[in-house]
């Protein structure tokens, strides 16, 4: 797509194989996933590997999109530079629609017919997950599979409305078996977990027969449910004074975070942990807001 | 009287406040919102809101019921023309019915919902975005038309647009408010970060017009209220842009056009020269134009009306 006065748009694909469309891989879809972006770059650099070295089944086909919304990538945006929307909103596509639609619709017409699809996703909180397979829960039962990644956990979350017009419940809506994996963080590169997620994604290909070589064992993971979530909310406003990162096990009751004046440095509140468990998900800003999610932990 | 409806600290000493105004008339009688700034970059609301809350605290002894007004359902995204909600990267209309104990946002759409859950109407204001001109006109969702059609005849716009309904629209503030049996009617005029006085105006007179009808106000209306066009999904045509460039129009809202019929031009600064010929696919009435000259392929350029 030409732009007015930029360079113009493309979408690139790394195609590997041949044969049944197999494994459909896309990166970063908002201009701040550069987490996603990254484990996605370390993939194409292993298939490339693999491929070189014989251990890439020739009979399969694998697509891996490193990048949809570079445009928003290289200045620093996080939706389209230029009406602020979300590709991730605009699912199954349109292509005679507006510009993020066309460009859902394009990406949508290369990825759908694959019988696997791997999203590297963010969610619109600011905060750090522990890493973890997510599947919107349709009418496939897709969780057996999911086990393949190793991942430690494997959420199967209920659909909102504004979950109908993403990626993941699209592909599935097209029989694809659809799984959106959260790498840690989004805006910032953390190796630890972007080396487990890239691991995860290159033994889910060796699980399927993709990959001929053995990879190396991952977790045995544990199935979440909504229900599984306590939510820990700031009671208070000011400095986020974080104890515990998301991946920590925490006891009940244990201090997790404090929340400080911002002003004379005094503590507000302090945030204790609701049970024994691990942290699932926190907040990454060093201000929050009151009422703001600053932690989710699931019990043991 | 203004009122406090939700409020939550901000980090540094100030509050997040949204605020309503309560009008109540000298009798008993029906409860009606008037909701508008769910998105910072909408400010036709405003002008509406002014003029409502001006003349009703006036003219309260005309007044049965109560009139709250709410100028301002996300101020941190008006005060800093945000469209979204400052810090979240949300779309404050994709969040509604909210819950408690989840997030800030959260938590603003449940106390939003909870405050409006008792009233028998409510009128939620929106103007187009920065890119868009759009002619008065109420939006229905299909599912609701036969309750809503004939009291958004009343609100003097120049047309009713009853469009399919869509999963993802459950999760606005109308579809809420409609599911718990409050009638809600959306309201899309003008163009963002803009006033547009003569529909503020219209809108305003069509407010107290619904308001005479559903029994709540006594006095008279000085304004001609306009008999709204109504068209469904299928009898609007839209036209986006076939190239990248700047458009400039030639047509502009509220005029005819004929099949064919050149609505604008994309042209190129640099090489001086016309990429695309803008044409209406379907003659009719443009009901939408661009406002925003720079397009990318595919922007929307215009809607028109069909017949």
């Amino acid at each position: 797509m030409k732009s007015p006065y930029r360079e113009p748009f493309h979408i690139n694909g790394f195609l590997f194989g041949k044969g049944e469309k197999s494994v459909a891989i896309v990166g970063a879809m908002r201009g701040d996933e550069i987490q996603q972006q990254f484990v996605c770059s370390q993939i194409v650099r292993l298939l490339c590997d693999f491929e070189q070295k014989g251990l890439l089944r020739k009979d399969f086909q694998i697509l891996v999109i490193p990048s949809v919304n570079h445009f928003s990538m290289n200045i620093n945006k996080r939706f389209w530079p230029m009406d602020n929307t979300d590709i991730n909103r605009m699912f199954p596509g349109y292509n005679e629609g507006e510009t993020t639609q066309r460009i859902a619709s394009a990406v949508f017409e290369a990825i759908k017919d694959y019988r696997y699809g791997i999203q590297l996703a963010s969610y619109h909180f600011p905060g750090e997950f522990v890493p973890h397979v997510r599947i919107i829960k349709t009418f496939n039962d897709i969780t057996d599979d999911a086990q393949k990644f190793g991942l430690p956990y494997v959420y199967l979350k209920t659909p909102e409305p504004f979950d109908t017009v993403m990626l993941n419940y699209n592909w599935q809506v097209w029989n694809s078996a659809a799984y959106s994996i959260y790498a840690g963080t989004t805006d910032t590169i953390d190796k630890k977990d972007a080396h487990l997620t890239w691991n995860a994604v290159m033994r889910f290909l060796s699980q399927i027969g993709i990959i001929t070589k053995d990879y190396h064992g991952g977790y045995l993971s544990r199935m979440l449910n909504d229900a599984d979530f306590q939510t820990v909310m700031a009671e208070r406003a000011g400095f986020f004074y974080k104890l515990k990162t998301a991946g920590a096990e925490v006891r009940q009751g244990e201090l997790i975070a404090k929340i400080l004046d911002t002003f004379n440095g005094s503590v507000l509140s302090e945030i204790h942990s609701p049970s024994d468990g691990v942290i699932f998900f926190a907040h990454s800003k060093a201000l929050i807001m009151q009422y703001t999610a600053a932690f989710q932990v699931i019990g043991w | 009287m203004t009122t406090t409806v939700f409020s939550a600290s901000l980090p540094i000493e100030e509050q997040l406040i949204i605020q309503k105004q309560v009008i109540t008339g000298h009798r008993s009688g029906k409860r009606l919102c008037v909701v508008t700034g769910t998105h910072g970059d909408e400010l036709e609301g405003q002008y509406v809101c002014y003029l409502l809350t001006d003349f009703l605290q006036r003219n309260a002894d005309k007044i049965s019921g109560t009139v709250d007004v709410y100028p301002a359902l996300n101020p941190l995204g008006i005060d800093t023309i945000t469209r979204g909600m400052p810090g979240f990267d949300l779309d404050m209309n994709r969040i509604f019915p909210g819950k408690k104990l989840s997030s800030l946002s959260d938590e603003v759409a449940y106390a939003i919902i909870e405050d409006i859950k008792t009233a028998d109407f409510a009128i939620d204001i929106h103007a187009s975005n920065i890119f868009l001109r759009e002619l008065p006109q109420a939006r229905i969702n299909v599912n609701t038309a036969e309750t809503l059609l004939p009291y958004a005849a009343m609100l003097n716009v120049d047309l009713i647009w009853v469009h399919p309904a869509a999963t993802v629209l459950e999760s606005t503030l109308a579809h809420s408010l409609n599911s718990l049996g409050v009638k809600t009617i959306v309201v899309e005029t003008g163009v963002g970060m803009r006033i547009t006085p003569e529909y503020g105006q219209r809108l305003f007179f069509g407010i107290l017009n619904l308001m005479k009808n559903i029994g709540m106000y006594e006095g008279e209306i000085s304004a001609q209220i306009t008999e709204p066009t109504i068209v469904s999904g299928d009898g609007v045509a839209f036209v986006n842009a076939g190239a990248s460039g700047i458009f400039l129009p030639t047509k502009t809202y509220g005029e005819n056009v004929k099949k064919g019929e050149e609505i604008g031009q994309i042209v190129s600064p640099l090489e001086g020269k016309i990429l695309s010929v803008v044409t209406a696919p379907e003659g009719g009435k443009i009901m939408t134009i661009r406002a925003y000259p720079v397009v990318y392929f595919g922007s929307l350029i215009a809607r028109i009306i069909i017949g």
